[in-house]
């Protein structure tokens, strides 16, 4: 039990905010100890960016109040939250990227009219801040030529600067690499021994069991429930956080991995500037076989998938599929290599997969528009399509099942069904899949699992690339990780480990192997 | 040929002074996250203003007043739409410049019935001259003294007070608390919301300012360059101020180099009026009055270097989490 003569960091009282019709949060009551890192965790759309927001002044709450060290504060703007001492660092991030380090850390707390002496008052201060954490950087460094993990750093140190005694994370670790990841809990750890207390946000139960001292759990806008980390484990978590039991792991039996469907012989491409993004890929592709991809984003996953699905040209090298040789001098567009067989699940769904202003039944046939099936003489069988976009609807559980509604205005998960649903229907030999559940939750995250695999064991060849390492391991025959356009490294799902995967993803495997030799 | 060349020189501060005046002003606004298409409206505005004014009131300082005074009014009519209501920016700015070409005309015809001009602006109603001491003394030193007294001398305190700005610009968005917020608004306002600083407060004053700027320039086109209000008077200052902004990079000091290049071409193709060059015949005024949009042109094409505007520039700030 906390001592009842020590206030809490931060406390909730019964925060209510509704938007619309969306009740996005309700009664939500916290408790966070001082000097402790407190975790929320629950799925998307769950509730837990609206309440961070709160904190941090974005929006007012309808109802409820918040207390810092037992006194109650009215937290109306983001000045608000500041002179209480929160800070926060952003999911995306919050830097102007053209100006320097020290620009963006003084940015609002310049400490006077003319710049130049916050910025030499910055410079010392900044010092002494890397020092006491350990959070080293170049202050004179052009924000966005930094690497991600530093522009984090960054945030970090903009948040302690202003004095911050309370961080708040929103799924801090999304764009980093798990040694990244790793350097940013050791970080939060000193954090926390200086006395600062993090709310660490997240859907990552392994973040949430690895770092934090107590766990709270958010489900449909509502604080289901309060844990000490040591006293529960992943599979509570994850009960508690969508409602019922869910698998971690997906069932599948082994793979029997037949015809070769789809080969690719060093593959390369050239970008705009001249530079190699693609180094001289080679990959086989079997039907019956699931080959994850795993790389940091960034690392030439995106142009692989634009070169085999025939949005970009190749610039050197070979694909064989269904009896043709595909090379630069001939080439095939996005919809000749439909016309193979092949089918594509965009990276991207908002930007390549979909139109977010059609409506479901017309976002459903996109890249098939031309096929007999949809069109007469002169106009389109609306009715037809609209007919199938209902079936399709029912038979993967989209929800609204409404065929004329905006494809905006269903949530990620049920956009990424209608898009996997559009290219599975067609029955492909060969599915490229680019990160299939991001932005998607639990229940449909299993759901859309369980319809790969059926795919698989229906012969099919998939590719998948992913950022996810859980669901690259847990889908995955075969895994190929790529790092700087090149193919670093290869293995069978059932040697990985994530260490393994984030040694190779940050291609450092080989030297810790020789580094643990010597 | 070097009398000439001061000539034209000297010709080319008076013509470049507007357009230092509205670049400058267009540079508060975009760097600030603004699109300002209707600078034009807004010199045009407030020429119709000043001239009106000074010849009422009698001053050409009173004058300056309302013409800054009409212009603030439409940058803020511009803020309204863009920063409160997240109208589009375009849009908006043409809107201004229509309203205003039609609306200085019969204002003006409803007030002076002169056809849709002032009356003639004389004396204490214009900004006149500037002769600095001894220029006439100095006048016969070889080449100083041609410089001192025909460059240098002889122009009215507008002109001095543009090519003041450029410098007091460059502090103040490079120098200043200010500045530094101006600059990270037009890159990304989401860090200067969460920073703890008003958006739409800041897209305001940016506004004010360029508002004062195009004011000064409207005033000095209809009571220090002319001698009164003309219909159409700005001729398209306005859109080579925002052209010179865009070859200038969105800097104050290359923006100032733009401004005066195409002051200079102005004043070549002035000069080049009905003149036949031989070989070639006579060159017509036109292709060297288009060369400052040719320039600006090729420059977003990419041939001249790279012309990247502020990041967050014309896009509606809407506070939400991304």
């Amino acid at each position: 039990m906390t001592n009842k003569t020590t206030p809490y960091a931060i406390e909730l009282r019964d925060i209510s905010k509704r938007f619309g019709a969306v009740q996005a949060n309700k009664d939500i009551c916290l408790q966070v100890p001082a000097g402790s890192i407190h975790g929320i965790i629950g799925e998307n759309g769950a509730g837990k960016s609206t309440l961070m927001s709160i904190i941090y002044g974005f929006y007012e709450a309808d109802a409820g109040f918040i207390e810092v060290d037992g006194q109650r504060v009215g937290i109306h703007s983001s000045q608000d939250a500041i002179n209480a001492g929160i800070g926060m660092v952003h999911q995306h991030f919050m830097l102007v990227e053209n100006f320097t380090v020290l620009e963006n850390v003084i940015l609002g707390a310049e400490g006077g009219a003319l710049l130049k002496g916050g910025i030499d008052a910055a410079r010392v201060e900044l010092q002494r801040l890397a020092e006491e954490y350990s959070l080293d950087i170049d202050v004179d460094a052009i924000v966005e030529e930094l690497p991600v993990g530093l522009q984090q750093r960054v945030e970090i140190l903009k948040a302690l600067y202003r004095g911050a005694r309370i961080l708040i994370l929103d799924e801090p670790t999304g764009v980093l690499t798990p040694q990244e990841a790793d350097h940013l809990f050791r970080i939060l750890k000193a954090l926390k021994e200086q006395g600062v207390t993090v709310l660490l946000i997240t859907h990552k139960l392994r973040e949430i069991m690895a770092s934090t001292d107590n766990v709270s759990v958010m489900r449909q806008g509502q604080m289901v429930a309060h844990r000490e980390t040591v006293n529960t484990n992943k599979e509570e978590l994850a009960e508690l956080m969508v409602g019922k039991k869910v698998r971690l792991t997906v069932n599948k039996d082994d793979a029997t991995p037949s015809d070769v469907l789809l080969s690719a012989k060093a593959l390369s491409q050239f970008d705009e500037q001249g530079v190699k993004r693609l180094k001289d890929v080679n990959l086989e592709l079997r039907a019956g076989e699931i080959v994850g991809i795993a790389g940091v984003s960034g690392n030439g996953q995106s142009e692989l998938l634009n070169v085999l699905s025939g949005i970009e040209s190749m610039s050197e090298g070979e694909i064989h599929i269904a009896g043709e040789v595909i090379t630069a001098q001939n080439p095939k567009n996005a919809a000749q290599m439909r016309d193979l067989k092949m089918a594509h699940v965009p990276e991207d769904r908002h930007k390549m997969g979909l139109v977010t202003g059609f409506e479901a039944y017309e976002a459903a046939v996109l890249g098939y528009h031309n096929s007999e099936t949809y069109n007469g003489k002169v106009i389109m069988h609306r009715k037809v399509m609209i007919d199938e976009c209902k079936e399709r609807m029912a038979a993967w559980d989209v929800r609204p099942p409404n065929p004329h509604l905006k494809t905006a205005n269903f949530s990620g998960g049920n956009q990424q069904k209608i898009v996997i649903a559009r290219e599975v229907e067609q029955n492909p030999d060969i599915l490229l899949i680019g990160q299939p559940t991001r932005g998607v939750d639990i229940g449909a995250i299993e759901n859309i699992h369980e319809q790969i695999v059926k795919l698989r064991d229906a012969g099919k060849a998939i590719l998948l690339v992913s950022v996810e390492l859980d669901e690259i391991m847990a889908l995955s025959d075969r895994i190929i990780v790529m790092f700087d356009g090149a193919v670093v490294g290869e293995l069978d799902a059932k040697d990985a480990d994530e260490r393994t995967l984030g040694l190779m993803m940050a291609n450092a495997y080989n030297e810790e192997q020789e580094g643990e030799s010597a | 040929m070097f009398e000439t060349l001061i000539l034209m020189l000297d010709a080319t501060m008076r013509v470049s002074t507007p357009l230092i005046f509205a670049a400058l002003a267009g540079l508060f606004s975009e760097r600030a996250g603004i699109v300002d298409i209707g600078l034009e409206g807004k010199i045009l505005g407030s020429a119709f203003a000043a001239a009106a004014a000074a010849s009422i009131f009698g001053s050409a300082w009173i004058g300056l007043f309302f013409g800054i005074a009409a212009s603030i009014s439409l940058a803020m009519i511009h803020g309204f739409a863009c920063i409160t209501h997240r109208g589009d920016h375009i849009v908006s700015g043409v809107a201004i410049n229509t309203i205003v070409a039609g609306l200085t005309v019969t204002l003006s015809m409803y007030w002076f019935g002169m056809g849709g001009q002032t009356p003639t602006l004389s004396g204490d109603e214009r900004f006149l001259s500037i002769t600095f001491p001894f220029a006439d003394a100095l006048a016969d030193v070889p080449v100083i003294g041609l410089i001192y007294s025909e460059l240098l001398s002889g122009h009215n305190l507008l002109v001095y007070l543009a090519f003041a700005m450029v410098p007091f610009t460059y502090w103040v968005i490079y120098k200043t608390r200010f500045g530094l917020r101006l600059r990270a608004v037009g890159e990304n306002p989401h860090a200067v919301d969460t920073a703890g600083i008003s958006v739409a407060f800041l897209r305001y004053r940016a506004l004010i300012i360029c508002g004062i700027l195009c004011g000064i320039a409207g005033a000095y086109l209809s009571t220090a360059h002319n001698a009164g209000f003309l219909k159409d008077m700005s001729a398209g200052k306005g859109y080579m101020a925002l052209a010179a902004l865009i070859f200038g990079k969105w800097r104050p000091v290359p923006v100032l180099l733009a401004c005066l290049l195409f002051g200079f071409l102005d004043a070549v193709a002035i000069r080049m009026q009905g003149v036949v060059i031989p070989g070639i015949g006579e060159v017509p005024v036109q292709a060297i009055e288009v060369l400052p949009y040719v320039l600006t042109v090729l420059l977003l094409a990419g041939f001249i270097g790279k012309a990247i505007g502020p990041k967050a520039v014309g896009r509606p700030y809407v506070k939400e989490r991304a």
